[in-house]
């Protein structure tokens, strides 16, 4: 099995020369097996040391006190919306990855259905340009077919040699069988996953949000959880006809998951993420045609959210993955059924897991830093990230599991502010986060 | 201000309680179109319509001039909503221009609490996609009232297209609060089961027999030929099983009465000897649908 080196990431900055002593913190490190009262120390850019409180010697150039604070590999998101190229009124590289290190992700995933798309090597090369102002590392991933119309595939070589780190037409589903199946068969020989926004279009077309009682008294067309339980369904079968790697994105029904369920069991080479919202948050949520409820897939109903949470807890689930997908504010002041689909997400993941997976369904937090570090890092192949082993890249989370706070949109880093979570209440906050050995964002409280 | 104002809105029915809407009611009462009593004088109304419509539209025009209201119609054709002006900026733009109530007719489910929650004059809701229309439910309301003593006890069937109709939800919405019975009635495509989550005390039937035995009130809403082209039900199907005729009628009490919020397609929802039976309100629903504007009107602008 290749795995993708670190040096597929747009770097922010080469790793900087010169050391960092996380000192006093709880180190919470899943994919090595590591929790305790430890210190770390960065060199150059990577881990160079974990042990025993205070039994690193030697001096470091600088210390981060992280006393009482939870010590994790740096988060990494599977799934955000940077809207550049084409898009920058909604949000840049630059922004973006800013409010992604403000919610702790030292790794982002960029999706490609930007304008133009991103569909050649061309492009996913100028994403990684250091001009385009990154602070977190950026893995670009690349549309699976041209102009992600669902006719021809992309070269999917060509884009996973400049370092494209999956291949998805997110938000326009590959519903042909055959151009699927030739997708994953692919996916198999090159070890690149397929990512799948699982909708049935043809069954979704005019809908806004999920179909259910409350949908059908606001007077809104619905989108049945059977348009992406069927896709799922037929997703996994090809999956494991082909050997090839089936990521499912943004996963929100029971059924669903029941399908990948059956896939994991199966020995599908399948996998899967989860947003937060959809942990959080159910259609019955979405009162007064609040634009900033509607994401796709939709908020769900009760019974799948408490699904959603189960999976979290076994282990379907791989990974917590924001669909982070910024929308300026007159295009979200419409209509509901005329509105963009989707919320921004980057800076509320944590503290939205820590409040509902932890405090309100006891999910140790050891499952969560997994979900945010070593399963996403697993389900791309991302060789040196998500975890804290000597050597790998000094990318770290630093955060207090139980301080509590208030999300106000208006001080959001994301240049929009389509959130439903304004002025919500969360425990757990990012206290620092650091990528390839430098500290790039501080809580200033 | 703005609650204030948000509370002389009219958005929908699900959100007044049973006072509010006997309130609106009775004040209906009250209003005579053939003697203009000049409450709104010196008001502007303006009637925001983005989809075309006949009675509702000329009934609140005709609402407002007897209240010595002058109105200002605008439609989404010829005006700037064509050039790509979003809601929100046609209604301040209406607000700039002196509007003192907009009533809106929009095709998006929704759009009068947009507006409402924006702007700083009452909002009537004429009509929004598949959501409500508030109006039509109290004039219906008013029109039963005229008819039976009270809602206490009434059984009311509801047959055709409730999927699709706005007419039906809010219709739901106004006699569940008064404990009335409800039966919804048409195939699954247009009456899913999920219509009996609306409110409480809301049954669903296949059967048409069923839903209209023993029923007070037999209200018919208009199915659109398009919207059975390629379901498992045709027009004939339709015809054949939910057809309003006089025969099914007389499953029904003896004093009971055949509503419809038009326009009606004789010879499909209904009958032409039903649409003309004695037992026929539609032709009087129109009428009351003036003075239940009025007090709609009259309401919003704090006159009542």
């Amino acid at each position: 099995m290749t795995m993708r080196t670190s040096g597929s990431a747009a770097l922010p900055g080469r790793p900087t020369p010169g050391s960092l002593l996380i000192k006093g913190g709880h180190v919470s490190d899943p994919a090595s097996g590591v929790d305790g009262e430890l210190d770390v120390l960065l060199c150059d850019g990577r881990v160079a040391e974990v042990a025993p409180k205070n039994k690193i010697r030697g001096p470091a150039d600088e210390t981060f006190d992280a006393r009482g604070l939870i010590v994790a590999p740096g988060f990494i998101d599977l799934h955000v919306h940077l809207r550049e190229p084409g898009q920058s009124y909604k949000e840049t590289i630059a922004s973006g990855t800013r409010a992604a290190a403000a919610g702790g992700f030292t790794s982002v995933c960029s999706m490609p259905n930007t304008s133009p798309v991103v569909d050649s090597a061309e492009w996913v090369r100028w994403l990684k340009q250091p001009g385009r102002g990154a602070v977190v590392n950026l893995f670009p991933i690349a549309a699976a077919t041209r102009e992600s119309k669902g006719e021809a595939l992309t070269d999917f070589r060509a884009l996973e040699g400049v370092g494209a780190v999956a291949v998805t037409d997110d938000g326009r589903p590959i519903l042909d069988d055959e151009l699927m199946r030739e997708a994953l068969q692919l996916s198999s020989e090159l070890n690149l996953p397929v990512i799948q926004h699982a909708e049935n279009t043809r069954l979704t077309e005019h809908a806004s949000m999920h179909e259910g009682p409350t949908c059908f008294r606001l007077g809104l067309r619905g989108m049945a959880a059977v348009a992406e339980s069927a896709i799922v369904d037929r997703d996994v079968q090809l999956a494991r006809a082909t050997g090839g790697h089936l990521h499912v994105a943004h996963i929100s029904t029971a059924d669903a998951l029941n399908a990948l369920r059956r896939g994991k069991s199966s020995k599908a080479r399948v996998t899967c993420e989860v947003t937060p919202h959809h942990f959080t948050l159910i259609d019955e949520n979405m009162v007064d045609y609040n634009t900033n409820f509607k994401m796709n897939p939709p908020l769900r109903s009760a019974a799948d959210r408490e699904a959603i949470v189960v999976a979290l807890a076994d282990g379907t689930i791989d990974a917590i993955a924001t669909d982070h997908a910024p929308h300026a504010s007159h295009e979200k002041q419409v209509e509901f059924e005329r509105s963009p689909f989707g919320i921004t997400g980057l800076e509320t993941a944590l503290g939205l897991a820590i409040t509902e997976l932890h405090r309100a369904h006891k999910i140790p937090i050891r499952r969560i830093v997994e979900l945010f570090t070593s399963g996403p890092a697993r389900v791309l192949n991302l060789r040196n990230r998500g975890s804290l082993a000597v050597g790998d890249c000094g990318d770290v989370t630093i955060f207090d599991s139980k301080k509590r706070w208030t999300f106000e949109a208006e001080n959001s880093l994301s240049l929009s502010r389509n959130t439903p979570f304004d002025g919500w209440q969360l425990t757990g906050k990012v206290a620092a986060t650091i990528v390839n050995g430098r500290i790039v964002y501080r809580d200033r409280f | 201000m703005t609650s204030n104002c948000e509370r002389r809105s009219l958005l929908g029915i699900e959100h007044l309680d049973g006072d509010e809407i006997l309130g609106i009611l009775k004040l209906a009462r009250r209003m005579n179109p053939a003697k203009p009593r000049p409450l709104l004088r010196g008001k502007r109304v303006v009637l925001l319509f983005y989809e075309p419509s006949t009675r509702t539209r000329s009934s609140f025009e005709v609402a407002a001039k007897s209240l010595g209201a002058a109105t200002v119609l605008v439609q989404s054709s010829g005006s700037s909503i064509e050039k790509g002006e979003s809601l929100l900026d046609t209604g301040y733009t209406l607000r700039a221009v002196g509007a003192d109530v907009i009533v809106i007719r929009h095709p998006n489910a929704g759009a009068p609490l947009l507006m409402a929650s924006r702007l700083d004059i009452p909002i009537v809701n004429a009509g929004d996609g598949m959501h409500e229309h508030p109006s039509q439910a109290l004039l219906d309301a008013y029109t039963i009232l005229r008819h039976k003593k009270s809602f206490q006890g009434l059984q009311v069937a509801i047959i055709g297209d409730i999927y699709h109709s706005r007419v039906a939800r809010s219709a739901c919405f106004l006699l569940s609060k008064f404990g009335v019975r409800i039966t919804l009635c048409g195939p699954p495509e247009l009456v899913p089961e999920i219509a009996s989550t609306l409110a409480p005390g809301i049954r669903v039937t296949r059967h048409l027999e069923e839903a209209v035995r023993g029923s007070d009130v037999v209200m018919l809403l208009r199915v659109q030929k398009e919207r059975l082209a390629g379901r498992d039900i045709g027009l004939e199907d339709y015809v054949a099983h939910y057809q309003m005729t006089s025969a099914r009628l007389r499953l029904a009490a003896r004093d009971a009465i055949v509503m419809h919020p038009g326009p009606i397609i004789r010879g499909l929802e209904l009958t032409g000897e039903v649409a003309d039976s004695p037992q026929s309100v539609i032709v009087e629903e129109v009428r009351n649908g003036v003075p239940a504007r009025m007090a709609i009107l009259v309401r919003a602008m704090g006159k009542a």
